[in-house]
């Protein structure tokens, strides 16, 4: 379970190939975290949309 | 054990929050024994170099596109054989976390094959079909909510979800039954010491996103149920919110 690079500056190198490699990862990443956002984003206007109607209801 | 307890909308809801938090501290801390195995710890590649490195986010994230689907038309089947409310809504909460999926295998397949094939896309067997299956989770999103009556979306997507379960063994099989591209499903490496590293860091990975993907649904599924019930008075009850 050793670590393969020697330096920090050479991991982020990727040997040369760092923009395909850190593009595929932060892909990944990217596309998580608007997920999560959109996770968020769809549960608040469910349960907002749930609060107005029970307005509505409360004042008719 | 009654299942039908849980196939009521109310009761799943309140289970699914209660799950949800636990599959995504298990996939987060998967996703760091996996990367620190794929990004650190396995050595370089002889043939292909460091690029290599982007099997331990493909090759998970295309088996999940797959898999994903598999359990999507799984829900579907019982939505059209059942009529059951709740699978619809599962189907619909898969649905999105599956194009995600399928979307970073295609990308990630992309900027892999660059470097290693000299394009960034090829109208290959693999790909194409992968393409499609992307296609097939817009046009099952876009058929459940095209109607005005969400059951008649339900039914309509699910008959589409398992008309398209037909290119799940395209793609799987792709790459024996046409001269592609894509390289084949035994990956082998000189060493074992890689093979070992390689194998584990690409299985924690996908279990990582296996667990993800359970997290994200059952979030979804939160949300679907709150939608679609809005009418019914367990809404406006105490732990909704």
């Amino acid at each position: 379970m050793t670590i393969y690079w020697s330096s920090w500056s050479e991991f982020w190198a990727m040997g040369g190939h760092a923009f395909f490699v850190w593009m595929s990862f932060g892909a990944l990443l990217a596309a998580i975290v608007v997920e999560i956002i959109l996770l968020q984003v769809r549960r608040k206007r469910a349960l907002a949309a749930i609060e107005e109607e029970r307005d509505l209801e409360a004042e008719n | 054990m009654n299942w039908f307890y849980f196939s009521s909308p109310p009761t799943f809801y309140r289970l699914a929050g209660r799950l949800a938090p636990w599959f995504f501290i298990l996939a987060a801390a998967l996703a760091i024994w996996g990367l620190y195995l794929g990004l650190l710890v396995a050595p370089t590649d002889a043939q292909q170099g460091a690029v290599y490195r982007v099997i331990f986010i493909h090759v998970p994230t295309a088996w999940m596109s797959m898999f994903l689907y598999f359990v999507m038309a799984c829900y579907c089947g019982l939505t059209l054989v059942f009529n059951t409310r709740l699978s619809a809504m599962m189907a619909r909460a898969i649905a999105p976390t599956g194009a995600m999926f399928t979307f970073i295998a295609l990308w990630t397949g992309s900027f892999w094959g660059r470097p290693t094939w000299g394009t960034y896309w090829v109208w290959d067997a693999r790909l194409t079909s992968e393409l499609v299956l992307l296609f097939l989770y817009f046009g099952f999103m876009a058929l459940a909510n095209a109607f005005e009556d969400p059951r008649r979306g339900d039914r309509a997507a699910a008959l589409l979800a398992l008309i398209g379960v037909v290119n799940l063994p395209i793609i799987y099989f792709s790459v024996q039954w046409w001269n592609t591209l894509h390289q084949g499903s035994s990956v082998s490496f000189k060493g074992t010491s890689m093979h070992v590293t390689m194998l584990t860091g690409m299985l924690v990975m996908s279990f990582a996103a296996w667990m993800y993907a359970i997290g994200a649904t059952l979030v979804r599924v939160r949300s679907v149920i709150l939608e679609r019930e809005h009418r019914a008075q367990w809404v406006r009850g105490p732990g909704v919110a």
